[in-house]
């Protein structure tokens, strides 16, 4: 193995970062990451495409490690996405789809080295696509709505969300270190 | 199991939790139930956000777009403009929209009146043939279509059915050059053959002894088997004498080529022709106003042109004079002298009172002992023109009328040198005689 293959195998060895976390911090990028998903293209037109709710979910799985506790976290932000979404929609749609996208973040983290800019930004494009093709299988198959599914659109929303996930989780990051001093 | 559990915990806590939120929306789906708390309590706890959002994005917003805003005008111009270009383009695509249910309107109340079976249907393509006058229709053997059957519209005849398909029928226009048509007029009842094959519709096969005047409608008289009897076709434009036969030019009343909406007759009823031309179904026309009565009759009568009160004045002269215009023998009257009667007031309003007062002072014994009589004329002719036939003055009696040899007699707008003295308008009120008219120096 060379020397990028072990350094993205390699699992990184470092403390319980939610114990660092301020509870009180990530209630609030939650409420934020939520609640921007609709106001956001109210202030910035054309800005329909930005998942701040899954890239804080597949953020909070990729460095928390601990499957239960993103899972949870998962079911939560969509539970909460689910509650602002159109009536005609059931809750538990988002929640369900948030729900696996925490569990395989917080699985692949264990194995990988998600610290790492590509793998970070291959992660967040994958779990975008993941997401966005499950809810549209979980709206044909348990709604019967017959929906489109644009793979192109998907995509590029995709690639978009990726190149923000990296400056946010930089971000996130920061945020973790100073609160571990 | 307990080893299991704690060995899958992570897959075994996944399941639960997703199968717990996939009972919940079963629940949801099957009862068809909103968990309307839920929303409740999520929209009530965000809204209120919203307001803040909303402030700040109109503000930030509203002050660039304040600010910026001549960067951007000529941007919004340029859109504007297109804008307009589309909206002209809907306009006129709407306003043929409405022509066309204008139209099929039409058809619905004809196709109620008309006692054949008829099937509406709409033109949808033209023959690709360019000589072959034929058009496709929107129906087909499934609408009961059969060739051979007449197509027609309230205006006029259309063609015939000439191919049946299961959805579509093609229609050979009226206007083919080997199409021909029965057809009938309306007031003598004479038979001919449309013929439309050389550009010009010719009614032929009429003897040059029949009649048939310019503007005559033409009827369909059913004798071609196709188009029921009494289906409008056309007026005459020309009827002229020819060799062997009369040269009858016709102009359609429909419009083969042009129509879009059309009507298929499945099952033709004969009809008598009219005594009166078809109507128009596609325009009303209101009732003739009321006659006018009262100040606006009297306003009415007013409006006269200065030819009509030169008419009326010299009608008057001649009623006066016993003149009867254009018979023989008439004596000539004299229009230098002023009529009698409403129409003088109406020529010259101005000069009523001040013949009034001549009348009062001139001879008012004899307007009392001389009673008006219009009858007079007739049974007195008036005396020859002439300087020596009115030596002295008369009463203006009926029976003695201004002089006729006062003065020369001018044509009509000659220059005058000295007016005439006035007659009184009321007969009763007529001075006994004229003054002496003083010779023209003419």
């Amino acid at each position: 193995m060379n020397e990028t293959s072990d350094q993205i195998l390699q699992r990184p060895l470092r403390e319980s970062w939610f114990s660092r976390f301020q509870v009180a911090a990530l209630a609030a990028l939650t409420i934020v990451a939520v609640i921007g998903k609709f106001y956001l293209p109210r202030l910035i037109p054309n800005t329909e495409w930005l998942e701040l709710p899954l890239l804080l979910t597949v953020y909070f799985g990729l460095m928390r490690h601990g499957p239960i506790a993103s899972l949870l976290f998962g079911a939560f932000v969509g539970l909460a996405e689910d509650s602002l979404s159109p009536a005609n929609l059931p809750i538990g749609m988002y929640g369900i789809t948030k729900t696996l996208v925490g569990y395989f973040s917080a699985s692949v983290s264990m194995r990988f080295n998600v610290e790492n800019s590509f793998v970070r930004l291959v992660l967040s494009f994958f779990f975008f696509f993941f997401h966005a093709f499950f809810y549209w299988v979980m709206r044909r198959a348990l709604l019967g709505q017959i929906v489109p599914f644009d793979p192109q659109e998907t995509f590029v929303h995709g690639a978009l969300n990726a190149v923000v996930a990296l400056p946010l989780f930089a971000v996130l990051d920061r945020m973790r270190l100073s609160g571990s001093v | 199991m307990e080893a299991l559990l704690s060995r899958y915990r992570n897959l075994t806590v996944l399941l639960i939790v997703v199968v717990a939120q996939l009972l919940y929306l079963a629940y949801q789906v099957k009862t068809n139930r909103d968990e309307r708390l839920i929303r409740v309590w999520a929209v009530t706890a965000v809204t209120p956000m919203a307001g803040i959002v909303e402030a700040i994005r109109h503000n930030t917003i509203g002050f660039l777009q304040d600010y910026f805003i001549l960067l951007d005008v000529r941007e919004q111009n340029r859109k504007l403009k297109s804008d307009n270009d589309r909206l002209r383009m809907e306009n006129v695509y709407y306003r043929n929209e409405l022509a066309t249910a204008e139209h099929a309107r039409a058809l619905t109340l004809f196709q109620a009146r008309t006692p054949s079976k008829t099937v509406a249907a709409r033109v949808i393509g033209n023959s690709t043939v360019e000589t072959a006058k034929a058009v496709f229709v929107d129906r087909g053997a499934t609408s009961g279509i059969e060739k051979g059957m007449a197509v027609v519209t309230p205006d006029g005849v259309v063609g015939k059915v000439i191919a049946v398909y299961p959805l579509v029928s093609q229609v050979l226009l009226i206007t083919d050059p080997t199409f021909k048509v029965g057809v009938e007029s309306q007031k003598g009842h004479v038979h001919g053959v449309l013929d439309c094959g050389t550009g010009k519709c010719e009614v032929e096969q009429i003897q040059n002894e029949d009649k048939v005047s310019a503007g005559e409608w033409f009827f369909t008289s059913g004798e071609d088997r196709i188009f029921p009897k009494g289906f409008p076709v056309g007026t005459v434009v020309s009827s002229q004498p020819g060799q062997g036969m009369r040269d009858i030019k016709l102009n359609l009343s429909g419009a083969p080529g042009g129509v879009e909406e059309v009507l298929v007759v499945l099952q033709g009823v004969h009809q008598a022709i009219p005594s009166t031309p078809p109507e128009n179904t596609e325009s009303s026309m209101l009732p003739a106003p009321p006659a006018e009565t009262g100040s606006d009759a009297a306003q009415a009568a007013k409006r006269e042109t200065e030819a009509d009160k030169v008419l009326q004045k010299y009608d008057e002269i001649g009623k006066q004079e016993g003149h009867v215009f254009g018979g023989v023998g008439s004596n000539l009257p004299n229009f230098n002298v002023k009529p009698e009667g409403p129409a003088t007031q109406a020529a010259t309003p101005a000069a009523g009172t001040s013949d009034a007062n001549v009348v009062k002072t001139g001879s008012q014994a004899a307007v009392k002992t001389s009673p008006p009589s219009t009858s007079a004329p007739s049974s007195n002719p008036a005396p020859k023109p002439g300087p020596s036939s009115n030596p002295a003055p008369k009463p203006a009696t009926a029976e003695t009328r201004p002089p006729m040899n006062s003065g020369p007699v001018l044509p009509l707008g000659a220059p005058r040198h000295k007016a005439v003295p006035p007659i009184a308008q009321p007969q009763a009120q007529r001075p006994p005689a004229a003054p002496p008219r003083p010779a023209d120096p003419q």
